[in-house]
């Protein structure tokens, strides 16, 4: 395969069709649309099923019927959509299904904007739905890494009966820039022994998230957190840039990571020992990565497009051992590099109080720069 | 001495329909509407291609009883559960099976949707004016006056609005292709109520699109009533607001008899 120019949200897309995706549902939002239009016009061409549901609520519902089949089944939509499907999630959860849903998040609360935000990320992280469940939760920071995310979303998804959620921004779903899509899959042929398709020559097969006896459903409990932490010990993901050395640490995912590696690498030049440590699962976190790099770091210092949502995963690995800074611009609003730059430049000159709330500052500092 | 045999089997429990005690209340008309839809898989050798959706409500254990592949939706998304089992895979049955809070209250834009779709798949509707499962609540179907413990004074249509009979606008939609009311409160109406729902199968089976059979049910536990009592309030209090009768029926299910 040779390197295209293209656009992340239909990158992304065709990346799930090559990775033997055997049905799709959803339903318009910006700025995940582009995703939903390309697969309206791909998936019929394969003759593989493509609906436009009436609402995000139906379309997740319409995911939860299909894998009940044990077919390869994904959506896709972008926050305020994606709260929709909270209630249809929990359920995929609770039935123990593999599915895949694409989260092209932008700017809120609310209706928000169609600006690239970080905002879902508790929501994405933490579960969002009801219920005891975690998720799995990839990062992509380009357009390639998004299509390889998207293929390993289906393997991880498959390997553990798990929902798995690629979190992209309005950025990685916009933009374009060079990437290579994979080949072509064949469809899976085999069909799971759970999964419902008629009961032909064998006993009737219930796939249901209701267990009456809370004995049972404390057995369900435990198994999917024994499997969460089977994930948590195997699927850690991340990547690392100038970090040998760094005394310094920035941790940022997706775009705001790539951003901060554009600043890292310019105080780099500037001869600051400064390095990047960017999380591609942000759910199993790398906490244990984090915990290894507190001896040699001075500081660390969060980039998000959002409040300090992961800033709260980073604070539990470092355990108050070091000073952990946080820089975030909000509501859709990207940073540059140059204000991640500033930052890294404030923390290696200026001492960090430990013990100091984060936030207390950043946010002094946010608003002189904002209305 | 020889023994001559004098008895002769001429009812009993059809294979689609497992030996499980029900949990239904006594007099309650889910047992029957089951048991319908066991005879019809019978009849028709469909068992085994046959995957249930159960909704939630008192029929929330529908796949206690019935023996095929089941799967459970939530709280009204049984069509648009069905609808992805239908589309991925296109030759089995899928049906719902769906209380009136379920169908016509929270799941109002999935059913509606699926009909306009002309979803393929085969929904049997319970209606008995209230929420069975969570104690008697008002529900959109329950009658002008009627008394549910949430509306206590009875239904004030003034301040609560009027029943939404789904048969009727389930009817208007194109791709409706057989959406009928039945029921279920006595031995002949139980007959065509069986006609009906194996027609509504007969439909998927042709391919002729979304096809609802709408069963007005009793709840004698929550109408505070004896089961006879229940279903002589259907015939004397629902029929007038749900008549009975055949909505919408596709040309193409002409001169098809079951």
């Amino acid at each position: 395969m040779a390197r295209e120019l293209l656009k992340g949200n239909e990158a992304m897309a065709e990346a799930a069709i090559r990775a033997g995706l055997e049905a799709y549902f959803g339903y318009p939002i910006t700025p995940q649309t582009e995703l939903l239009e390309w697969m309206s016009k791909r998936m019929p061409e394969l003759g593989r099923p493509f609906l436009q549901a009436e609402s995000e609520v139906a379309a997740i519902n319409m995911v939860y019927g299909a894998a009940c089949t044990g077919k390869r089944v994904m959506s896709s939509s972008s926050s305020p959509g994606v709260s929709l499907m909270m209630e249809g999630l929990s359920y995929i959860a609770g039935t123990e299904l593999p599915a895949v849903l694409i989260n092209v998040m932008r700017g809120g609360p609310g209706l928000g904007n169609i600006a690239p935000s970080q905002g879902d990320y508790n929501q994405m992280v933490r579960g969002g739905g009801h219920g005891d469940y975690h998720a799995i939760v990839l990062a992509p920071a380009s357009v390639q890494e998004a299509i390889d995310l998207v293929v390993l979303a289906f393997d991880l998804a498959e390997k553990y009966r798990s929902l798995t959620f690629v979190i992209a921004d309005g950025n990685i779903g916009q933009m374009m820039e060079p990437a290579e899509l994979p080949p072509m899959r064949p469809l899976k042929r085999t069909v799971p022994e759970w999964a419902v398709q008629g009961a032909i020559g064998r006993e009737r097969r219930v796939l249901s998230s209701i267990y009456i006896e809370p004995e049972d459903e404390e057995v369900v409990n435990i198994r999917l957190l024994e499997r969460w932490r089977e994930i948590e010990a195997n699927e850690v993901r991340f990547k690392e840039y100038f970090l040998e050395d760094a005394e310094i640490i920035v941790i940022g995912y997706g775009t705001a990571g790539r951003v901060a590696f554009s600043a890292v690498r310019t105080a780099r030049e500037q001869g600051i020992p400064v390095g990047l440590l960017r999380p591609i699962t942000v759910n199993p976190f790398p906490s244990g990565r984090i915990a290894e790099l507190i001896p040699q770091a001075r500081a660390f210092l969060v980039v998000e497009m959002s409040t300090g949502q992961m800033l709260e995963d980073v604070q539990r690995a470092v355990e108050g051992r070091v000073p952990v800074e946080f820089y975030g611009r909000l509501g859709g609003v990207v940073p540059y590099p140059d204000e991640i730059l500033n930052e890294i430049i404030r923390v290696a000159e200026e001492p960090i109080e430990l013990g100091v709330d984060p936030l207390d500052g950043w946010l002094k500092r946010l608003k002189a720069i904002t209305n | 001495m020889e023994t001559v045999e004098t008895a002769k089997l001429v009812y009993s429990r059809p294979e689609s329909l497992t030996d499980a005690t029900m949990h239904y209340c006594p007099g309650c008309t889910h047992g029957v509407a089951h048991r319908l839809i066991a005879e019809v898989m019978d009849e028709m050798g469909i068992r085994e291609r046959t995957i249930g959706v159960a909704p939630v409500g008192c029929s929330v254990f529908a796949y206690y009883y019935l023996d095929c592949d089941f799967v459970e939706a939530a709280h009204g998304r049984a069509p648009a559960m069905a609808t992805g089992l239908k589309r991925v895979l296109p030759d089995r049955f899928v049906f719902t099976y769906q209380g009136d809070g379920d169908l016509a209250s929270i799941g109002m834009a999935e059913i509606m949707h699926a009909a306009g779709r002309g979803e393929n798949i085969t929904v049997i509707s319970t209606n008995t004016a209230q929420y069975g499962m969570t104690g008697g609540q008002m529900a959109p179907t329950t009658l002008p006056g009627q008394k549910t413990t949430s509306s206590p004074s009875g239904r004030d249509v003034e301040l609560m609005g009027y029943p939404l009979r789904m048969a009727e606008v389930l009817s208007n939609m194109e791709g409706s292709g057989y959406v009928v009311r039945r029921s279920l409160h006595n031995a002949a109406n139980i007959r065509k109520a069986k006609k009906a729902i194996r027609m509504a199968f007969e439909v998927q089976k042709r391919g002729l699109g979304f096809a609802m059979v709408e069963l007005l049910s009793t709840c004698p536990t929550n109408w505070g009533m004896s089961a006879v009592e229940s279903l002589k309030w259907v015939e004397e209090n629902m029929i007038p607001v749900y008549p009975l009768g055949d909505y919408k029926v596709t040309s193409a299910l002409d001169g098809i008899r079951v």
